[in-house]
């Protein structure tokens, strides 16, 4: 036996042993799945208790990972018999912090339910697990002549589950709508452990709209076992127009007026000056590196309409005080104008080794204005920000970056992201266009929400899931959802089994 | 910041109450869906009036009790259209019976076209969900659930939709056809498909030379000619998957003009009513208990 095969056996036998641990709740799980599909050792379980956020939260319990409905529902049996709380995950790319566990939760990882069960093309649909990537799925309809139109700018590693609990955007929703317009049906698993379907393949299935009530719930209303999604046809022709200005004032100016001109064009992002630094000095995409600003905007449908709304476009572009404007003419020339847009974030670390990306939404005829107060209140508090985001529906993304080795860094920057949420209220907006509340923004729910308001939605959560068994202290604010306190409360703090 | 509360939707609130059997009456159009209110109800009217209509945030504010007729009036004015279908009634009506247009393959769903909903709720609060913004992630989706709800979880007072430019073009076509499958097949984004088992009618929208390249295609299957609009349409109303519609016959339906690519089926003979699965019934009864505990909302329908 070489060294690596003794490392190998020391291993398993290490695992071996904690198999046969007694703990009552880790025999049960591993009663209902394979004993591989249930990590417990320590440094598994604190690879499941974070997210693509800054915040951190408790340590997981036992991580679970089922292949079935049936399999979810027993999870959820066993955590009943516990009475231990559920959260459920997907690729935990989310950025509010709604994948992480409070308390020591049961973690069910959807990640080895990733098959696309069923093509049905003449009734645009398919059926899919919660853990198939978001892009595999574009990947595999674009050669049948669809794809899934929700594209987040993670949708190389993001799942159609995560993206279901978030009701996840991306740069081309503009004109087709986020996730909740694309999914039609939910086979979803719910607290007590019950296997049912929301929606349906009919045009308008009967009853309340469970299915819409579900998507957008971060994981807070039962579990996501099967997705129908609606499959979009490619657009016959496409034009992509990367547009420079001196100011990201008459940017965002030239978005407000296109729309206004009854042009809604598939995407329009927005990247302000640092961001275009830095991304032609670390992944060169022709953008012109003496912009204030630049727009990338994505027109599509048939040629006609697609070459007529394109060239007004520019219009409107030149009217504002437009420089240089480049068409892309081949797909060549369009991947390498939205290489440069969806890099930014990656090329952000060149500056710091750590960011803090916010999301919040503002009317589009305000995003000058806020954007010019975000920029203020950066450079005040003396925080690097760039600023690349999906002008054309006004959600911003300010992406702050920072070292969090500097002492008292980290603190500013959640001041500063709690000021550009005020700022962006204050202006008509709203606390997430893309990211969701999670435990990142919680607390602000109030300014948007009155307290009855609240109530209300504490209600929806109190009708599917009335002792808060999955995810508890997510999304409302404290005081507002008082099974959640009661459940975190029974779990005594750093406890997982 | 929380967006005031126009004085109408108090003076509704008011109204409402706190206590004692309530609906809202609409145009009435849709009034004998699932079942009638109960006897001793009081009947109430929704506020009236435009509050905000802005084509360059593709939104627009409206009281419920406004006619859809005079909302879409006023948005031609600005270029703009919602997808609410215009059959006589009020934007609160269409919302609370959450049926959609017929063109509703170019004009969308209502539930993904609603971004933020007054309503008045069974203890006489008013309650806001959602925001008056095209992109919105930020707590429960109550407006979602509100919509088909027929006034049973809450009274609408107040909603904001999502916009869309009305197009260049709008024309229908229509030929003999046994295979309407194959328009939704070869046309791409076709605003509705209508089907009768033995005629098809095609709505085009866009620019005019697209639309013309269209109907070029369309000539390819069929003798496809220009008309004034679509087919006169039966009573009853059918939801089915949209291979079902494609499929479906006269023995099963009697008359019948199917929504091509949606599942929509009008039709002379009433669906039979479809098994409500346990577990659904199970989340619908609570979330009346939770919304309406004395179930003084629109007493005797049912959802």
């Amino acid at each position: 036996m070489n060294y690596i095969q003794r490392i190998q056996k020391k291993i398993k036998d290490y695992r071996e042993t904690k198999h046969l641990s007694d703990n009552p709740l880790v025999a049960d799980l591993q009663k209902v799945l394979d004993r591989e599909r249930v990590l417990e050792n320590l440094s598994d379980r604190i690879s499941y208790s974070k997210d693509e956020s800054v915040f951190e939260g408790g340590i997981a319990g036992p991580v679970c990972f089922p292949l079935s409905a049936k399999e979810v529902q027993a999870i959820m049996k066993v955590a009943e018999k516990y009475e231990r709380h559920v959260i459920p995950r997907g690729a935990g790319s989310g950025l509010a912090g709604g994948a992480i566990p409070l308390g020591a939760p049961i973690v069910i990882a959807m990640t080895k339910m990733n098959n696309i069960l069923e093509i049905d093309i003449d009734n645009r649909i398919a059926w899919v697990e919660p853990g198939v990537i978001n892009l595999e799925l574009s990947d595999h309809l674009r050669p049948l002549g669809f794809h899934y139109a929700p594209d987040p700018s993670s949708q190389q590693i993001c799942t159609l589950g995560g993206n279901v609990a978030n009701n996840s955007g991306g740069p081309h929703c503009l004109a087709d709508g986020v996730t909740d317009t694309h999914v039609i049906a939910l086979e979803v698993v719910l607290p007590n452990g019950d296997i049912t379907t929301f929606g349906g393949i009919d045009a308008e299935p009967s009853g309340l709209d469970l299915r819409g009530a579900f998507i957008g719930s971060e994981g807070t209303l039962g579990i996501t076992t099967k997705i129908a999604v609606r499959l979009s046809p490619n657009p016959e022709d496409v034009q992509t127009i990367l547009i420079s200005f001196p100011t990201m004032r008459k940017a965002a100016e030239t978005v407000s007026a296109v729309i206004a001109d009854g042009i809604v064009p598939a995407a329009m992002e927005a990247m302000d000056q640092r961001t275009i630094e830095v991304i032609e000095q670390h992944t060169p995409s022709g953008y012109p590196s003496n912009a204030g600003a630049v727009l990338l905007v994505e027109v599509e449908g048939l040629p006609t309409g697609v070459e007529i709304e394109a060239l007004r476009i520019c219009e409107i572009a030149e009217n504002h005080e437009a420089g240089e404007i480049k068409i892309a003419q081949t797909s060549y020339q369009r991947d390498a104008l939205w290489k440069g847009r969806k890099s930014a974030f990656g090329a952000s670390t060149y500056l710091a080794p750590n960011y803090y990306l916010h999301d919040t939404v503002v009317p589009r005829s305000e995003l000058a204005n806020v954007l010019d107060k975000v920029n203020d209140l950066a450079e005040k508090n003396n925080l690097t920000i760039m600023n690349v985001f999906h002008a054309g529906d006004g959600n911003l993304h300010p992406l702050l970056v920072f070292d969090a080795n500097e002492e008292g860094t980290l603190a500013r920057v959640h001041e500063v992201a709690a000021e550009i949420v005020k700022i962006s209220l204050d202006a008509g907006g709203v606390l997430s266009g893309e990211h969701g509340i999670g435990i990142e923004k919680q607390e602000f729910m109030s300014q948007l929400f009155t307290d009855a308001d609240l109530d209300h939605q504490n209600k929806l959560r109190t009708a599917f899931d009335p002792q808060c068994r999955i995810n508890p202290g997510k999304v409302l604010p404290t005081g507002h959802s008082c099974a959640d306190i009661q459940t975190l409360n029974k779990i005594p703090e750093g406890t997982w089994v | 910041m929380k967006r005031p509360i126009d004085q109408n939707i108090k003076d509704f609130c008011s109204e409402v109450g706190a206590a004692g059997p309530v609906a809202v009456e609409g145009g009435k159009t849709r009034w004998n869906l699932n079942g009638f209110p109960s006897e001793n109800t009081r009947f109430i009217k929704a506020p009236k009036g435009i509050l905000s209509a802005k084509p360059e945030e593709m939104t627009v504010t409206v009281l419920t009790g406004t006619p859809v007729s005079e909302l879409h009036k006023e948005l031609q004015t600005l270029g703009q259209r919602t997808c609410l279908p215009d059959r006589g009634g009020t934007v609160g009506g269409a919302l609370a019976v959450g049926e959609n247009d017929l063109s509703v393959l170019g004009k969308g769903r209502i539930r993904d076209s609603v971004l933020q909903l007054r309503y008045v709720s069974a203890d006489g609060q008013i309650i806001s969900s959602g925001a008056p913004v095209v992109k919105n992630v930020s707590g429960f989706n109550l407006h979602k659930l509100m919509v088909g709800s027929l006034g049973t979880l809450g009274l609408f007072a107040e909603v904001t939709l999502r916009t869309n430019p009305i197009p260049p073009i709008s024309k229908w076509f229509t030929a003999a056809s046994k295979h309407p499958q194959n328009v939704f097949d070869i046309v791409y984004k076709p605003a509705a498909i209508l089907w009768d088992g033995e005629t098809t009618w095609v709505q085009l929208e866009g620019h005019q030379r697209d639309v013309e390249q269209q109907v070029q295609k369309l000539l390819t299957i069929g003798n496809y000619e220009e008309v004034e609009g679509a087919p006169g349409l039966p009573r009853c109303r059918w939801s089915i998957s949209p291979t079902e519609a494609s499929k479906i016959t006269r023995e099963e339906t009697g008359n019948f003009v199917a929504s091509i690519g949606v599942g929509i089926v009008w039709a002379d003979k009433p669906q039979s009513t479809k098994e409500v699965d346990p577990t659904v019934r199970r989340i619908t009864n609570s979330l009346k208990s939770e919304f309406d505990p004395t179930g003084r909302l629109n007493p005797g329908r049912y959802v």
